[in-house]
């Protein structure tokens, strides 16, 4: 008897991804409804898209959706999860939503242990608004505003956003993982599912940063930018577990 | 209850808005409305369910109300001028999200960091939207202590009603003045209307989406539409003005908030001198009163709009007389507060100026 | 031991050819197709036949794992 073992999960709606060919969002997407199913929290999660590409994840989550001005998604999660506190509640941010314009309200969510979930998918650059500079562009990396590379002194280094943050007293669990293989997946997936079990538990803040492949901007194919992550982008963003309070 | 308490008036604010059934407040603080995230910060903790927040910022502030509204509670933020200017965004995004919340603006002297002194400079921001896009938001414009209190209870009617954000326009005189109010008795949340479109989890029913990005124009267009024949509605069933003296008057002042006060004060000093003078004191200043100026124009032809800027509001009072009668300002900006005596002689001069005596 | 058998179903509607499946299938068991989908891409296609090492698909779920698009079912037994 044939069995199905793999499909789409229950809570990404059967609509087709608009992300370029490659991109790494739709797997982040794909493995955080995964898990949502998985702890049976379908019908009390509540998630708060960005502006960038991923704004549209409303039209693939099929669970609450709130968007959030550019950056503003940790606080608006908070207003949230104030009222609501036995509901999850996860942001989903970019780089620049949350490592540029949204420093700020990443950083006091964390330190007040808003016990949320952050989704940080780190693409090196602005996707949306086609490959500029990102907080976290990586030093020498083209884009359409660090012309012949970003340059230390020009234009600074690359922010750790993740390692600040385990620095916060309310953070309980940050990591650092990738999309760019199929073991480096399903160490996402181990580590999203981490973090929404601290949520459940109630133990306090948690992020998955997420290296993501932005094959359009990079300008690279969908396996040179896997490759990619794995030969530069992690020689700046090392996977690992940054902080974990947990146990 | 109708027992007589004297308080002040940033306290009245936060004291209504806690019996007008609001269970969320995130602020930060900048003078002069500390008392009003100081009030909140005592009155939520003593709150089953409320939640009180020092935010990080103004738009951090803004952003929490919104997500608190989103999840279905009465939700408000207070701040001061420049600190207003930093949560337009959020409020663009609560007129766009068609999302009820409450801002308070408590007035400074500015542009730029101004003082803390009381202004009216803000009433372009206010009325006009203040952020970006095509949208307006309620403004009620309280002048004494009673009406903090009232006016707060009826911003978060309106801000349900209509799925749109509220403001509240005061000033550092009203946030400070300590007057005897009568509140109205709490509200019951559990009879509010059910709002069936917050996102609390998609429990048995199918999954919400709050969005304002909408990228083909043509849906854009009709969102925008949709706004607009809101803010019709509004238009017509709120508008609110009071008169005082303008029965027989042949010049008619028009001011509102802490202005309305002192022109009343300037308005016993010119009767008492003999001459005709009234008073029509907006209440609400989007949407504006312009029928019951227009109106008044059929018997006054001499309008002297008095305000504590340079001239803000007259732009509305123009718009609503449609050239039918004489405009006239008399205006002190950057925190300087007229006495009645002073606005008094400002209405006896135009009085005479206009030879409205010798008719 | 048996090879466990596998079928995989790619929905070509879905597929935007990034062809991250086909650099991950341990058997070679998908190539790309000669004709576009409508959205102007060659999507992925399954090689029905088995190569010289007699390898065919096992059910394993790795294209179907890193397939951004959630394009592939896998069916196994």
């Amino acid at each position: 008897m044939e069995e199905l073992v793999f499909t789409r999960p229950r809570y990404i709606k059967k609509a087709p991804f608009h992300y370029c060919p490659g991109c790494g969002h739709s797997i982040i997407h794909r493995l955080v409804a995964e898990v949502i199913e998985e702890l049976g929290i379908g019908e009390k999660t509540i998630g708060v898209p960005p502006a960038g590409c991923a704004v549209l994840a409303y039209d693939y989550f099929d669970v609450d959706m709130g968007e959030a001005p550019h950056g503003r998604g940790p606080a608006l999660a908070t207003g949230i999860k104030r009222i609501l506190p036995d509901r999850i509640v996860f942001s989903y941010q970019g780089d620049g939503d949350i490592a540029a314009i949204g420093t700020s309200e990443t950083i006091h969510t964390a330190n007040r242990g808003e016990n949320i979930t952050v989704i940080f998918v780190n693409n090196n650059c602005y996707g949306m608004t086609g490959g500029q500079m990102a907080p976290t562009t990586l030093l020498g990396q083209n884009s359409t505003t660090t012309p012949g590379g970003r340059d230390e002194n020009r234009d600074g280094p690359p922010i750790d956003l993740s390692e600040m943050l385990a620095l916060v007293r309310g953070t309980v669990y940050i990591e650092r993982t990738a999309v760019n293989s199929i073991r480096n997946i399903r160490n996402t997936k181990k580590a999203i599912t981490k973090a929404f079990k601290a949520q459940i538990a109630g133990l306090g803040f948690s992020l998955v940063e997420i290296l993501s492949p932005c094959p359009t901007n990079w300008k690279m194919s969908s396996t040179d930018s896997c490759r990619w992550i794995d030969e530069s982008v992690m020689q700046t963003f090392p996977l690992k577990v940054i902080k974990d309070e947990i146990g | 209850m109708d027992k007589k308490l004297l308080m002040r008036g940033s306290q009245v604010i936060g004291e209504a808005a806690i019996r007008a059934g609001c269970r969320f407040y995130a602020g930060y603080p900048i003078t002069p409305q500390n008392e009003i995230p100081e009030f909140m910060s005592g009155a939520m903790a003593d709150l089953e369910g409320g939640t009180f927040i020092q935010a990080e910022s103004e738009i951090a502030a803004i952003n929490m109300v919104i997500g608190a509204s989103m999840a279905g509670a009465r939700a408000m933020t207070s701040s001061s001028s420049p600190g207003i200017s930093l949560k337009q965004e959020g409020i663009s995004f609560l007129a766009a999200l068609e999302l009820p919340a409450v801002i308070v603006n408590v007035m400074r002297g500015g542009p730029g960091l101004g003082n803390i002194a009381p202004s009216q400079g803000d009433y372009f921001q206010a009325t006009r939207g203040g952020g970006h896009g095509d949208y307006r938001s309620i403004v009620l414009a309280p002048a004494h202590g009673q009406e903090l209190a009232d006016l707060t209870r009826k911003a978060f009617e309106y801000a349900d009603r209509y799925r749109t954000p509220v403001m509240i326009l005061a000033d550092g005189m009203m946030g400070q003045m300590m007057e005897p109010v009568v509140f109205p008795d709490p509200i019951n949340l559990d009879e509010l209307p059910p709002k069936p479109w917050v996102l609390d989890g998609a429990q048995g029913r199918p999954s919400r989406i709050i969005k304002s990005l909408i990228l083909d124009t043509v849906e854009m267009e009709e969102h925008n539409w949709k706004l607009d024949r809101k803010y019709k509605i509004i238009s017509g069933e709120i508008p609110h003005a009071e008169t005082y003296m303008t029965e027989d008057a042949k010049l008619v002042v028009v001011a509102y908030g802490t202005a309305a006060r002192i022109a009343r004060g300037g308005i016993k000093r010119a009767r008492e001198m003999g001459l005709k003078v009234g008073l029509l004191r907006p209440v609400t200043l989007w949407p504006f009163p312009d029928r019951a100026i227009r109106e008044m124009s059929r018997l006054v032809k001499d309008f002297m709009v008095f305000e504590m800027n340079t001239g803000q509001m007259i732009d509305d009072v123009r718009l609503s007389l449609e050239g039918r009668s004489n405009v006239h300002f008399y205006g002190r900006p950057g925190g300087i507060v007229s006495t009645p005596d002073e606005i008094g002689k400002a209405i006896s001069s135009l009085y005479y100026r206009q030879h409205l005596k010798e008719d | 031991m048996k090879p466990k058998k596998g079928r995989i179903v790619i929905d070509s509607r879905l597929c935007k050819g990034c062809y991250l499946c086909v650099s991950v299938c341990p058997n070679e068991c998908i190539g790309i197709s000669e004709e576009s989908n409508e959205k102007g891409y060659h999507p992925a296609k399954v090689i029905g036949t088995k190569d010289a090492n007699d390898r065919a698909c096992t059910g394993c779920t790795l294209c179907a794992v890193i397939c951004p698009d959630i394009a592939i079912e896998v069916y196994r037994g």
